[in-house]
């Protein structure tokens, strides 16, 4: 398998966090220890939608102290192609999934000296992870966790019940934001910081951190794009003798999938590089949507990271 | 063998000023100064936001500690020795904010030293800027006694604190800051080749 050893799950609790947040907890069939992950890691979710194979990644929330299962949050997504969407609709307490097993491109840096943990929304899961890391170790961190309102912060209680006053809320609401002029200055040498949420959050405070004269290396941000639909185009992989149809519904690696060749694959979400696929020829304008590949690589023209893009013309054809 | 392209070798790219940076913490030895001279050239605003470490070493007649305080850094001090400016500097590293930028030029051992200091503050060794100046002598750890010795332009060489023959490796330790010198006799103990002046 591609992606990794997998794991086949039940659901053994389902929790409505808030409105549009749900958590599910997952222990293995097996009934073995699942294994211990870093925080900041994340699974990918296999869901059988009437025989249609969905994949998502999910980060992980924890794990029980026994091994005998994991969390994760689920956020619903309003123009979801399918996997937020049924994994709230459908996905009940007993249910069957297959995930991977955990694998983590947002580790906190051991060598550093305080930690601050920046969320928005739902990207509150591997921080939430990555502050009771922190706890445990007994290093200096700040939790600033943004939301919309009050109902929509799914880990205020039980954060705020670890945490105390390391946890600072921002609600929209209260037309309260996160700061990078107010958080950022006068931190000790040493320190970084990590960032999930929106998009334009992460740009922020990255660009904030910069600004500051903070190193590159200690800025972090994790963003797992959703693979949006598009116009529909042919795929053709070369090794395979196999041509292909990518529906506008389907990501370029789904269709790949579906058409029984077993694509190398990670996060399927733009950020760790392990789909990275050599073009061959196109027949239109790729249209590239991954955080992985430098912009050059980009206007090359000669890779591209199946999982989130894709092609704006008639035919593809790849090194597969 | 001595030079390889072992990927222990650290690299040193060359100073570049982080125009971002809110405290530029320079540690400069001997020829480095020219190095810091060239880097922030005549901008008075990186200079006003620089706090200078500096040792002349054996550049001392040169007098370049002149030439860096004509150029009005906010903070200068001026050490006798390499080990009097590495206390000064933790005692800084200590206490500095993120938005400070560390940079080391120098000799590669005294580089070697503050990069060392910058990891057990938390700062991670890619984001310190440094440029080799001056010879290629080399700071060595023997690894037997685990005495360390500065300036070491010769393999074989003798260790000053064990007497142990130690032929110097191409195998640099960054958390030390030092290259490893193992016994070259161990196998037939007195058949030691003459020394090569290798570092100059």
């Amino acid at each position: 398998m591609s992606g990794g050893v997998e794991i086949p799950v039940r659901v053994v609790d389902v929790e409505q966090a808030t409105e549009t947040v749900k958590r599910f907890r997952l222990a293995p069939l097996s009934g073995e220890a699942l294994p211990p992950f870093s925080a900041g890691a994340h699974v990918v979710v296999t869901m059988d939608d009437h025989g249609r194979r969905i994949r998502n990644p999910y980060s992980l929330i924890d794990r029980a102290e026994d091994g005998s299962s994991y969390r994760i949050g689920v956020l619903r997504v309003p123009n979801s192609r399918g996997g937020s969407k049924f994994m709230h609709e459908n996905v009940k307490a007993g249910d069957r999934l297959v995930i991977t097993m955990p694998v983590n491109l947002f580790p906190i840096v051991r060598t550093g000296r305080k930690h601050l943990l920046v969320a928005g929304g739902i990207g509150v899961t591997p921080i939430y992870a990555m502050a009771n890391e922190l706890k445990r170790r007994s290093a200096p961190y700040e939790i600033h966790y943004a939301m919309r309102n009050e109902a929509s912060g799914a880990f205020i209680d039980e954060l705020r019940a670890a945490h105390g006053d390391k946890l600072k809320l921002y609600r929209d609401d209260m037309q309260e934001f996160v700061s990078v002029s107010e958080i950022l200055p006068n931190q000790p040498l040493g320190t970084h910081l990590y960032v999930c949420g929106p998009e334009g959050m992460i740009e922020a405070i990255l660009k904030g951190g910069r600004e500051a004269g903070w190193p590159e290396e200690n800025l972090h941000c994790e963003r797992f794009l959703a693979p949006t639909g598009g116009e529909p185009f042919s795929v053709v992989l070369q090794r395979a003798g196999i041509t292909a149809e990518v529906r506008s519904d389907q990501s370029l690696l789904e269709a790949i999938e579906e058409a029984g060749v077993d694509a190398p694959f990670l996060c399927r979400g733009g950020a760790c590089g392990q789909c990275e696929t050599t073009v061959v020829s196109c027949d239109g304008e790729l249209d590239h949507k991954d955080h992985y590949l430098t912009e050059e690589e980009h206007a090359s023209g000669k890779k591209i990271m199946i999982c989130v893009s894709r092609l704006k013309g008639r035919e593809l054809v790849l090194d597969l | 063998m001595l030079v390889s392209d072992i990927k222990s070798r650290p690299v040193y790219k060359g100073l570049t000023v982080d125009d971002a940076a809110r405290r530029h913490l320079v540690a400069a030895e001997g020829e480095g100064a020219l190095a810091v001279l060239e880097a922030f050239g005549d901008a008075p605003e990186a200079w006003s936001r620089m706090t200078l470490l500096y040792t002349p070493g054996g550049s001392a007649p040169a007098n370049h500690a002149e030439a860096l305080q004509a150029r009005a850094p906010d903070a200068f001090h001026l050490h006798p020795t390499r080990q009097t400016l590495m206390t000064r500097l933790r005692a800084l590293l200590d206490t500095a904010t993120m938005g400070t930028r560390l940079y080391a030029t120098g000799v590669e051992g005294f580089i070697g030293q503050v990069v060392a200091a910058g990891i057990e503050h938390g700062v991670d060794h890619f984001s310190i800027r440094t440029e080799h100046r001056g010879s290629l002598a080399r700071r060595v750890q023997c690894v037997h006694c685990k005495g360390f010795m500065d300036d070491v332009t010769v393999s074989p060489v003798t260790c000053a604190h064990c007497g142990v023959p130690l032929l110097v490796r191409d195998h640099y330790s960054r958390r030390l800051a030092a290259f490893q010198g193992v016994s070259i006799d161990a196998e037939c103990p007195g058949d030691v080749p003459a020394a090569e002046e290798i570092f100059k």
